[in-house]
């Protein structure tokens, strides 16, 4: 039991330790951090934040990033819902070869698909805007989404949709009034994930904006001034870069596991 | 409602389902689908509903072809066997939701109405809970209450008491008899047991590998098994068949085995000699004579299994194997010998493809114990 409880410590601490580092770091000032070792800040700072939150080339790179990944979560859950449905209570020719072809999307490594869209982006002025971004992204989220959306889907019993069309429910009805509350949890996981897998991507994000547009894990690759690094103000980035993702997760803490294994659990 | 079944058939890739089931549903009666598991009773069902389509054939209603027609466009209610309520809607609303669509109900009036029902389903007390915080039978009471309320000219059954025990059933069946009794709807109720068939009554439509192969009153199926299998499916445990010989000497007699053999009974009195099966009820086989016309058959005990109060006795004679089904605990040695006694008064008789060719008079006033 010690021995067990021993080895968790050091894995929490091996775990923690990078996070605990840039804590550290995104509370002391440049030269603090360049000069000596301290486990604690000696004289703990908030100017980085400050900096962070009072100058639009920071912050902006948040919002965009906040922007595109909400309009790609609230589509993807929105096609999808309909394609589970559809995969989960009808039999159609191919449906089992389309639905694993589906998945076969996140199989192909994100550059393969940064030529295209970024030429068909360009072309039809899409370029450098915030649903480039998320319309990108649905190409990974999306399937991922009919698949985390069809396992919670086929756990409801198609006895409850009959009970509604006999009922007299017509279709779009049942489907909001009776349908959508009870996969709620299915919805909250694959809404995370869509979150999760759009705001840590940077490839496409990186390329197919310039400004505008452009993602706060853009600004922190490419923050090098012609002073050196800004050590302090990249360390706070990051901290407030993983607090929405740690936020989300808090609400969906209990269904996760069944995301991880798309819904069928 | 009149619902009329016209040479209907299910075909599912190469398996026949339902084949060429015909069946006509008064208006307002009260009709049960018996059957064995698999036998093709919630097929029908769901035909009958709408959420299904035949292969072949055509389903009337009061004369209007609506084959084709889809669930929403029929006025149908309907109870699984699986306790389907909606779970995040309470048991208020559940009952309420019929209500909800197509006509429009004051709110008084749909408040009155669920009320009403609840009541009847004795679920009055639960209607601010969700389905998932219900026993089983409060869930099945909900569900019934949803099929109830809604008025429709057809309510469907599939097996509804089947998943619960045996206490509530016994209970539930009771109370069933008297809401149909109330209710003008025409109902179909599907079930595998004979005694729930026996309690609710109405017509009975007896169906055995997806073919209908009786339909009448469902006392008259009781006592008039228009074959074997009827006899079987209509008997629990199932009829006891007896393969015998009928020999013409003085005014007949029946001979079970070489050494056993009793006189014709007078309804079997127009058989010709030659080989047939009798049917007996394991409910009429007794360890004690009822009446000096009773034979005694002696048979060794292969198993007495014992159920609730009453015990079943699988003897054998020769080549012949009889259940008897007697009232209160009893425990036999395997091997023992027992005399098994029936009243030839209560055979069938089936010829040798099946068919009924003699059954026993009706006893006026009895049910002769149920199945």
């Amino acid at each position: 039991m010690r021995k067990r409880s021993l080895a968790l410590i050091v894995y929490f601490l091996f775990i923690l330790l990078p996070i605990y580092w840039m804590v550290n770091m995104s509370l002391k000032t440049n030269d603090q951090i360049l000069v000596g070792f301290s486990l604690l800040p000696e004289n703990p700072t908030l100017t980085n934040y400050v900096e962070i939150f009072t100058n639009p080339a920071w912050y902006s790179g948040y919002i965009n990033s906040i922007i595109y990944v909400c309009i790609n979560t609230v589509l993807s859950v929105l096609v999808a819902l309909p394609a589970a449905y559809a995969f989960s209570r009808y039999r159609f020719i191919g449906d089992k070869h389309m639905f694993f072809w589906l998945l076969t999307n996140r199989m192909a490594p994100p550059a393969v698909f940064l030529l295209p869209f970024f030429q068909l982006y360009s072309t039809i002025g899409l370029f450098d805007t915030h649903l480039a971004v998320a319309l990108a992204h649905m190409l990974f989220n999306v399937p991922l989404a009919v698949w985390i959306l069809e396992g919670f889907m086929s756990g409801v019993p198609r006895e409850i949709d009959e009970t509604a069309y006999l009922d007299g429910y017509t279709f779009p009805r049942f489907f909001v009034r009776v349908f959508l509350p009870l996969i709620r949890s299915g919805i909250g996981v694959t809404a995370f994930f869509c979150f999760m897998f759009s705001w840590v991507e940077l490839l496409l994000a990186r390329t197919l904006t310039t400004v505008d547009a452009k993602p706060i894990a853009a600004t922190m690759t490419r923050t090098v001034s012609a002073a050196g690094m800004d050590w302090g103000v990249l360390a706070a980035a990051g901290v407030l870069t993983i607090v929405p993702g740690a936020l989300v997760i808090w609400f969906v803490r209990n269904y996760i596991a069944k995301g991880f294994a798309l819904g069928r659990v | 409602m009149k619902l009329v079944l016209d040479h209907i058939g299910v075909r599912v890739g190469r398996s026949m389902h339902l084949d060429d089931i015909s069946l006509t549903l008064e208006p307002g009666s009260f009709n049960l689908l018996l059957g064995p598991t698999l036998a093709g009773k919630t097929s029908l069902l769901r035909l009958m509903a709408g959420l299904d389509h035949p292969t072949s054939g055509k389903i009337r209603i009061d004369g209007r072809d609506v084959t084709s027609l889809g669930v929403r466009g029929r006025s149908v209610a309907m109870v699984y066997q699986q306790f389907v309520n909606y779970p995040s809607f309470t048991v208020y609303e559940n009952i309420a939701s019929p209500l909800r669509l197509g006509r429009r109900l004051s709110a008084a009036e749909i408040d009155r109405k669920v009320l009403a029902v609840a009541e009847m389903m004795h679920i009055d007390k639960l209607l601010d809970r969700l389905p998932g915080e219900l026993s089983g039978g409060q869930q099945q009471r909900t569900a019934i209450a949803r099929a109830l309320v809604k008025e429709a000219d057809l309510l469907l059954l599939d097996e509804p008491l089947v998943n619960l025990d045996y206490k509530l059933r016994e209970e539930m069946r009771a109370e069933m008899r008297e809401i149909f009794a109330r209710h003008t709807t025409t109902v179909v109720y599907a079930t595998t047991e004979p005694q729930e068939a026996l309690l609710l009554g109405g017509q009975a439509a007896v169906l055995d590998a997806g073919r209908l192969i009786q339909f009448g009153a469902t006392l008259d199926v009781y006592h008039r098994p228009a074959s074997v299998r009827v006899g079987e499916i209509f008997s629990d445990p199932p009829m006891n068949l007896l393969a015998v010989a009928i020999e013409r000497r003085g005014s007949g007699v029946v001979r079970l085995s070489p050494d056993l053999s009793f006189p014709l009974p007078s309804h079997m009195r127009a058989l010709p000699p030659g080989p047939c099966r009798l049917g007996v009820r394991a409910s009429h086989v007794a360890l004690a004579p009822s009446s000096p016309a009773d034979i005694a058959i002696p048979a060794t005990v292969e198993l007495a299994e014992i159920s609730g109060s009453e015990t079943f006795i699988h003897g054998r004679h020769n080549d012949l194997a009889i259940v008897a089904h007697t009232a209160g605990v009893h425990s036999y040695r395997i091997g023992e010998t027992v005399a098994l006694h029936l009243d030839p008064q209560r055979l069938f008789a089936f010829d040798a493809d099946g068919r009924l060719i003699a059954a026993p008079e009706r006893q006026p006033g009895t049910v002769s114990g149920a199945a």
